[in-house]
């Protein structure tokens, strides 16, 4: 019965399903950091237009469920399959970590950016050398959580019949149909994403610790 | 003529809008039963996890680390796909409204700890100084001042819970993004049903979110 399920093949399918996971996950959290800091930085300047734009940008995709990216972002573009589930979560968490980057500059004060400002600092030097590593350490916690979000809402990619982890697991599910086989599987899924998930939120605060003891 | 927005396209739209507007009112009554399911979760198992207890504050962690670090497609698929191998069989909108407030119980039960836990403790023991329960020192003294330190995130999850009823379009749940993705995949319209499904979410999410961003202004000005 279960014992069926404990195949090799079996479980490099299912590995194969996390690998695409992993890969879309990796990848849009990766470039939506880059894409993100630069739109929060843009959301933070004075310079209006840049500013309001970014504005824009955020709040319409942060007030849109991400499945609708994907669907439109599989089906209105020639992007394959993986890439375009990459693309869409990626235009969608870019949105999330902006907002983010935003409130982790508007928590570092005032006389940070006069202090540098009388030190001879530019604005980019003053944000590359001063808010920014302040900023980062406050932005921690809502990061990582952001993180694991990104890697639970990649399960959204089967929507669109990118076999990742969750595609798999339903793929092997229809084949194998008692209620022990079911409920294992379902199990297996469930646990590999708490797995990364608590681990991840495990290292977060390990260094969160480790940065404020430096500080200090 | 024939891009991706034409013009026949968004007619063809118009004349199925029935479609949507169906679409957009079972969306709003899942998120409205979803979030009241989530509250009720919420504040339960967040008044457990500030309980001295400690069994209760295991029931707790297991409730919130559970839910949080799985997904919601597999929480959704559990109860669509997986229960009824245990003989239940339950219709898609009660898959959907326990799916949501499931999922977002636990977040909303972390919102409710912290803002209990921000209310210093000596206003517990003055309740109880003057002869207040347990119960009636949590109703009269110290939810009221959580509230207002809660508010801001707890407006922020209902957002979320509004977006993630499309995951129920994932077992056909017959809400707007079931509807928005049945319609253009039999037409092959994408265009104007993204835009218009990506509007009527955005015509939900996007006052209560500024509600939240204007709240939280207010109280970093207050304090």
């Amino acid at each position: 019965m279960i014992e069926e399920l404990l195949q090799w093949e079996l479980l490099s399918f299912l590995g194969a399903g996390l690998l695409t996971t992993l890969q879309i996950a990796i990848s849009s959290i990766v470039l939506s950091m880059i894409l993100g800091t630069i739109l929060g930085i843009a959301r933070h300047s004075n310079h209006t237009p840049l500013s309001q734009a970014a504005s824009f940008y955020v709040e319409v995709v942060r007030n849109t469920p991400l499945l609708l990216f994907i669907l439109a972002v599989r089906f209105m573009t020639k992007l394959p399959p993986v890439y375009a589930g990459i693309a869409a979560m990626t235009i969608f968490t870019t949105a999330m970590i902006a907002e983010i980057v935003r409130g982790g500059l508007n928590s570092v004060g005032k006389g940070q950016w006069e202090a540098a400002k009388s030190q001879g600092f530019t604005y980019t030097q003053t944000l590359i050398y001063v808010v920014l590593p302040q900023a980062l350490r406050n932005t921690i916690p809502p990061l990582v959580s952001q993180f694991t979000t990104v890697i639970k809402d990649t399960s959204l990619v089967w929507a669109v019949g990118i076999e990742d982890l969750t595609g798999k697991g339903m793929i092997i599910m229809g084949q194998y149909g008692t209620t022990a086989q079911v409920f294992t599987i379902f199990a297996a899924i469930a646990v590999t994403y708490f797995v990364f998930n608590y681990a991840l939120s495990i290292l977060a605060r390990h260094q969160q610790r480790r940065l404020s003891l430096r500080s200090y | 003529m024939s891009g991706p927005f034409a013009g026949f396209k968004w007619l063809a739209l118009i004349n199925d809008w029935t479609v949507f507007a169906g679409g957009f009112v079972q969306t709003i009554l899942l998120s409205a039963l979803g979030l009241m399911l989530a509250l009720g979760l919420g504040i339960f198992f967040g008044l457990l996890g500030t309980s001295h207890v400690k069994l209760f504050k295991i029931l707790n962690r297991v409730y919130v680390e559970f839910i949080q670090n799985t997904p919601l497609v597999i929480q959704i698929f559990f109860l669509y796909h997986g229960l009824p191998h245990l003989g239940i069989m339950l219709p898609v909108f009660v898959v959907g409204v326990l799916g949501v407030g499931i999922y977002h119980g636990a977040y909303i039960a972390e919102v409710i700890r912290a803002g209990v836990e921000s209310v210093p403790k000596g206003q517990l023991e003055a309740a109880y100084s003057q002869g207040f329960s347990y119960w009636g020192a949590m109703i009269h003294i110290v939810l009221p001042q959580a509230k207002r330190i809660s508010y801001p995130p707890l407006t922020n999850q209902a957002v979320n819970l509004i977006k993630n009823t499309s995951v129920l379009a994932m077992v056909a749940g017959g809400e707007l993004m079931y509807y928005a993705d049945s319609w253009s995949s039999t037409n092959l319209y994408y265009g104007p049903s993204y835009v218009v499904t990506g509007l009527l979410y955005l015509s939900l999410c996007f006052p209560l979110a500024s509600f939240a961003k204007r709240m939280e202004r207010k109280l970093e000005v207050s304090s």
